[in-house]
């Protein structure tokens, strides 16, 4: 099983170490996993602002970069999400649909391909879960609560296999974060405040870590918690579930 | 409210000013969309019973031009006289009309946000007809001078020591008495003598039969009832998309209504008009204004099946902390945000950007619009049309330049963080919004990229 490893550009220039937590965890699970060193961004922040017709350059480097991989992985919901819905290479569609069918979010991946059972992972924190909107809503990680239907979430299910994690609950347990792109500085004051009740929700519960599957949800809480120069840190998933 | 900005952004930085008021305005309607997720959890086939009034509503979407004359039909075998307005205009002059013949200078009117769409109380003011609405939530709204902030709650965003302090004014209560149940039975004392006197009754309608002609028309309050029944005249202004089939669809619909609205079962009345009383007129004003245009748009049909339950301005996170005159629209929140920009592209631009794209709207909404893929799809066509700012577009064609060029995005990520480490100024100012109220990340020494070919 050839799995191409994708960096969405932010992870890759300000957060490695979610990239290397995502590719170590992948390898200890026994995949072979690529890099395609050419790779840069899925379209989505100029997609999301209007500009989807601006995409073009950036979907023919993400077809060319990945179309050759079984399975296509990565550590942020919101990228996987934005290339399931709008990758489209005109004189190559075939390539772009074979990725829209096979890219996956790190979680739904551990999951439903590799079906983890198991996790060799130790992280005895207090940890609460910010459910990123389009892993959840967009994805399907996780249930939703506005929908009447039976509880799952993928997150959680890997979570509960790493030693001494405690989750804790949360007042609202899906509720945006606010960050939503571009949303988060041409709405600027409606975005933080959005994150200020998000992170006061974890805080509350006792959280000493918030984690999630998408890294610009964190970004945009952590530049919150650090500003109020809260003890309460984040960390993506994969460097919990790789925490020995 | 300030009526002259007309920007989201705008309007909501200067709602949150007041941190303390934006936490009660978010928790109050909070409340109500936990008290919907409770009424639904109630229901086990709740997912059915939206998917089936989505179908329906989407059968009524194929065939309106059928539907609507059926309706027509056998309304009028019912006795009433039926109207077509093509537009706000069009309907404003129908409504002036028929209150000059009757040669009234004050009526009642129950709750209808086809009229606020159509801005019929302006209008009928300017022609010296002066409109009491007869719901609480709104009559408090128009002594405050205000639109309604949201179309099931529309004074959801007033305090109830500031409905005190309007009252006190307006109705003669004692100052400072903020009492909910005494200022209830102060309203319902001054609008009965409104509704006995009043020889004209206007309603807004919910849901119209086209099987049988008649008008569904749910309040909580009665004052639908009240006014219709009261008045030689009774006017009922619906957009042409409120129709639906059978009789036997009422029930899905009622199902969900004041579920998804409010949390209720049901509402506490849910009238029926078919026939008007012996020497009553009864005149159904059937309003376009923009729906056909809306119809022929493909991506954005389905957000004419809307039942204005407003379940997606309680859910959203977004409306909760702008508060519903942040969209200057008659309709605010996510649906409103979908439905303005039909209406006139410039004016209702900033709306579709005022979204996370979330998608918790598109959960809860009774008939299952795709609103957030909606606001999607908006985004796309308002930028296409031009109606985004110059400085926004040059970024946007920057940023495509650098992430199409792998090279040159990875010089300017490498850049960017050198910059970010030797003088943080620059990125960390005050003309920085993201800065403004947050840090930006500790750039790292190198990129994954760099580590990747390092170690692997």
């Amino acid at each position: 099983m050839k799995v191409g490893l994708f960096i969405p550009c932010y992870i890759d220039q300000f957060y490695p170490q979610v990239g290397i937590a995502t590719l170590q965890l992948l390898e200890k699970l026994g995949c072979e996993v690529g890099y395609p060193s050419g790779q840069t961004c899925c379209g989505q922040p100029m997609a999301n602002s209007g500009y989807e017709h601006l995409t073009d350059g950036c979907n023919r480097l993400f077809t060319d970069n990945f179309k050759s991989y079984d399975y296509i992985v990565a550590p942020s919901g919101s990228c996987v999400l934005h290339i399931k819905d709008h990758l489209h290479v005109a004189d190559n569609e075939t390539a772009a649909t074979h990725i829209r069918q096979n890219i996956y979010e790190l979680s739904e991946f551990l999951t439903d391909v590799l079906q983890v059972k198991s996790l060799r992972a130790r992280f005895p924190h207090k940890v609460g879960v910010h459910q990123s909107c389009h892993g959840q809503r967009g994805l399907h990680v996780s249930q939703m609560t506005e929908l009447v239907g039976p509880a799952f979430s993928k997150p959680l299910q890997l979570l509960n296999m790493v030693d001494g994690l405690e989750l804790i609950e949360l007042s609202r347990k899906d509720e945006c974060c606010g960050f939503g792109g571009t949303f988060c500085v041409f709405e600027e004051a409606v975005s933080v405040k959005m994150g200020k009740d998000r992170v006061a929700d974890h805080v509350h519960h006792g959280a000493e870590y918030i984690t999630g599957n998408d890294v610009s949800c964190l970004m945009h809480l952590e530049g919150i918690l650090r500003r109020q120069q809260s003890p309460v840190k984040v960390l993506h998933l994969a460097e919990i579930l790789n925490n020995e | 409210m300030n009526t002259a900005i007309k920007d989201h952004a705008e309007l909501a930085e200067a709602f949150n000013a007041n941190e303390p008021r934006v936490n009660w305005h978010d928790e109050t309607l909070w409340w109500v969309r936990q008290k919907r997720d409770k009424m639904a959890w109630s229901i086990p086939e709740w997912e059915t019973l939206r998917e089936t009034a989505s179908l329906i509503k989407h059968n009524v979407l194929g065939n309106l031009h059928a539907y609507l004359e059926e309706f027509e039909r056998n309304a009028q075998q019912n006795g009433a006289i039926v109207h077509w307005a093509a537009d706000a205009e069009e309907h404003n002059r129908i409504v002036l009309e028929l209150l000059q013949q009757q040669g009234v200078k004050r009526m009642v009117k129950s709750k209808s946000m086809l009229t606020e769409e159509c801005h019929l109380n302006h209008y009928l003011a300017d022609h010296g007809i002066e409109v009491i609405d007869t719901d609480l939530g709104e009559r408090i709204v128009q002594l405050a001078k205000e639109p309604p902030s949201h179309i099931v709650l529309p004074c959801i965003h007033k305090k109830k020591e500031e409905i005190g302090d309007l009252f006190h004014i307006h109705l003669g209560t004692p100052a400072g008495n903020a009492d909910p149940q005494f200022l209830t039975a102060a309203a319902r004392l001054h609008l009965r003598s409104e509704f006995i006197q009043s020889r004209v009754a206007i309603t807004g309608v919910n849901f119209a039969v086209a099987e049988t002609g008649e008008m569904v028309v749910c309040t909580n309050e009665g004052n639908a009832d009240m006014g219709a029944h009261l008045a030689d005249v009774h006017i009922a202004c619906m957009g042409i998309e409120k129709l639906i089939p059978q009789r036997k669809h009422l029930g899905v619909f009622l199902r969900l209504l004041a579920r998804s609205a409010t949390g209720q079962p049901i509402t506490t009345y849910s009238s029926h008009f078919r026939t008007p009383k012996p020497g009553q007129q009864l005149h159904i004003v059937l309003v376009d204004n923009g729906r056909s245009r809306q119809l022929g748009r493909e991506d954005f049909r389905n957000s004419l099946k809307c039942i204005r339950c407003g379940a997606c301005m309680n859910t959203c996170p977004v409306y909760r902390r702008s508060g519903g005159h942040s969209y200057h629209n008659a309709i605010a929140g996510p649906i409103g945000a979908i439905l303005a920009p039909n209406l006139d592209m410039k004016e209702y631009a900033d709306l579709p950007f005022a979204s996370t794209l979330c998608g918790s709207c598109s959960n809860v909404c009774p008939v299952k619009i795709d609103i957030h893929q909606q606001l999607y799809k908006w985004r796309q066509v308002l930028v296409q049309d031009g109606q985004t700012n110059a400085a926004k577009t040059a970024g946007m064609k920057m940023m495509t330049t650098v992430l199409s060029r792998p090279g040159l995005y990875r010089f300017a990520g490498k850049m960017a963080r050198w910059v970010m480490r030797v003088a943080p100024g620059v990125v960390s100012n005050r003309f920085n919004p993201w800065y403004k109220q947050r840090e930006l990340p500790p750039p790292p020494a190198e990129s994954f990229e760099t580590w990747y070919k390092k170690n692997r």
